[in-house]
């Protein structure tokens, strides 16, 4: 593993300037999760459009650059994309959004916050339940 | 090695096997010391030798290898018990800190705190002396209070004596603070407490380890402390109670060992200590933690602390040339144990424990188990650097290193 390979400028530039960061004034989704190791913390809001479309999302939260940012990212790749989507995004998704670095096993759960949020948002809101093989190894 | 002879860390390092390894390629740099502590050659060969050439059950077993165990057994626990100015009878082996004071809050706390009780702990407690407490005050009806921190993050002493005057059943206090690294004068602190009429407990899991102790002239109720922080095995630390005190506790938990008589209705409890060592107990460990004991006591703790200190000074010198790092706690390190807390600019504690493993260099980020304390920093986190008597200035040096590169990747 090599840090200059993480924090790389867009992490950085996504940590110090999160874009979609804040809260929504009208959402349908609200979720939140904290990584007991290192207290990172996500809150994810929602707001649901026509045919089940993100049609808005903003998350706060704090915590260590990955974290943040790879939140930040995502909220950027799903507005407007539909629920389902939320459903099929796998780990290697959020992996390839941040470039591919070789993040330790520790670190993985940082990078991973972001997504487990949304999608226990979306699970909850489409009333399934968060049974997928991806996500259940999930920390 | 002459008592008066500052320690030669460099050299002590051979005794340990791990610092020879690399991480990542470069050497081991090990500054998370109060998480746990690295273990010499000598605490490792007493485990293989008992496993190998004596292992027995203990105090049931005629057969000599029963007898040799069961000496080496009791022998740690007169060790140990000395060690911190105890009388064996008065030590109970646990799996250390955490469940000695769980046993307290248990064996002591549920027949002792009644409806309407106070307990004081302190914003500086590690969980472990936070949370059995919380538990035992929802069980009993009692309240649960806490002492602040001034500015400099040490006790607030008027604020205590506020808390004093409400005659709390219980004060249950840290000896030194595993993220500020504050050393409680607990002397003082017990006899206040004594005098309100309170109960003490105090953990010694940070102070043991570093600095001469004595639980006597401490004057406190129960202490208790980890062996695996004190260059021992994990899974052994130890409780130590005022004479006469366990006696007057209930067991904590039941079975073998523990029973005198056992009856199709009741029973009858063993004297103690053993009272509260219930079934089989940790033989091998509590023997690597007299091995430890043996090794720290061949060093003299007045120079194990000595050596932190002398690291600490230096530590603060290289550490306060760096620009934008914050250090949480005292800014006298007399009053300090060899515990650094900090922050680093905008570079989350986290992103620097991975920056520095990188160097080969342990550190630990996070709440620390101190979440109260946490909020009381307003940080959500800190990095910690700890050292212990094999660290030197070269790890120093290379933490400053190892921070001055995260500071170049993160552009501060
Ligand atoms: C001050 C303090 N108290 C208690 C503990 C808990 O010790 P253990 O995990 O060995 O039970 C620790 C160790 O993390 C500590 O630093």
């Amino acid at each position: 593993m090599s840090s200059a390979d993480i924090y790389r400028e867009i992490i950085l530039d996504y940590y110090r300037h999160p874009r979609n960061f804040g809260k929504l004034e009208r959402f349908d989704i609200a979720s939140r999760d904290t990584n007991p190791l290192c207290g990172d913390e996500i809150e994810m809001q929602v707001k649901v459009g026509e045919g089940m479309k993100i049609e808005d999302v903003k998350f706060t939260g704090k915590g260590c650059a990955i974290s943040q940012a790879a939140a930040s990212m995502l909220t950027e790749l799903a507005k407007g994309k539909p629920l389902e989507w939320v459903r099929l995004l796998a780990k290697e998704d959020v992996f390839k959004m941040l470039g591919n670095p070789d993040l330790g096993p520790s670190r993985v759960k940082c990078a991973l916050l972001g997504m487990k949020v949304l999608k226990t948002g979306a699970y909850g809101y489409l009333g399934a339940h968060n049974d997928d093989p991806e996500e259940s190894d999930l920390p | 090695m002459l008592e008066s002879e500052a320690i030669n860390a460099e050299r002590m390092r051979a005794d340990f096997p791990i610092l020879s390894r690399k991480v990542h390629g470069k050497r081991l740099v090990y500054l998370d010391n109060a998480a746990t502590t690295q273990k010499p050659q000598a605490v490792i060969d007493a485990l293989v030798r008992f496993y190998s050439t004596y292992n027995s059950n203990v105090h049931r077993s005629v057969h000599t290898l029963g007898e040799e165990a069961t000496e080496a057994y009791e022998g740690s626990r007169k060790k140990t018990a000395e060690f911190v100015g105890a009388k064996p009878r008065d030590l109970v082996f646990v799996r250390g800190t955490t469940e000695a004071i769980n046993l307290v809050g248990s064996a002591w706390g549920e027949k002792n705190v009644k409806k309407g009780d106070v307990i004081v702990a302190t914003k500086m407690e590690h969980h472990s002396n936070i949370v059995p407490w919380q538990q035992l005050a929802k069980r009993n009806g009692a309240s649960l209070k806490y002492v602040g921190l001034d500015t400099d993050g040490t006790l607030d002493l008027a604020g205590f004596e506020d808390l004093l005057r409400e005659a709390p059943r219980l004060v249950a206090l840290t000896h030194c603070s595993n993220v500020l690294g504050t050393v409680n004068d607990v002397t003082k602190l017990c006899s206040m407490a004594k005098m309100a009429g309170a109960t003490t407990l105090v953990d010694g899991a940070q102070s043991v380890p570093h600095m001469p102790v004595d639980v006597e002239e401490i004057g406190s109720d129960f202490y208790a402390f980890s062996g695996h922080k004190m260059l021992g095995p994990t899974g052994i630390g130890a409780l130590v109670a005022r004479k006469g005190l366990l006696e007057e506790m209930d067991p904590f938990q039941t079975g073998g060992e523990m029973i005198r008589e056992v009856f199709d209705d009741h029973s009858t409890w063993n004297d103690v200590p053993y009272k509260f060592e219930a079934g089989t107990v940790n033989i091998a460990d509590a023997i690597g933690l007299g091995a430890a004991v043996d090794y720290l006591d061949a060093i003299g703790m007045e120079r194990v602390r000595d050596h932190e200190l002398r690291l600490l000074d230096y530590a603060f010198k290289e550490l306060a040339s760096v620009k934008g790092l914050k250090i949480y706690g005292p800014s006298d390190t007399r009053s300090r144990a060899g515990v650094i807390s900090f922050n680093y600019a905008d570079v989350h504690p986290h992103d620097l424990a991975t920056i520095l493993d990188e160097e080969g260099i342990a550190i630990r980020s996070g709440h620390h188990c101190a979440q109260p304390l946490m909020r009381w920093l307003d940080v959500p986190a800190t990095s910690r650097a700890s050292f212990y008597i094999y660290n030197a200035h070269d790890d120093v040096d290379a933490l400053k290193a190892g921070i001055v590169k995260a500071g170049g990747l993160f552009k501060v």
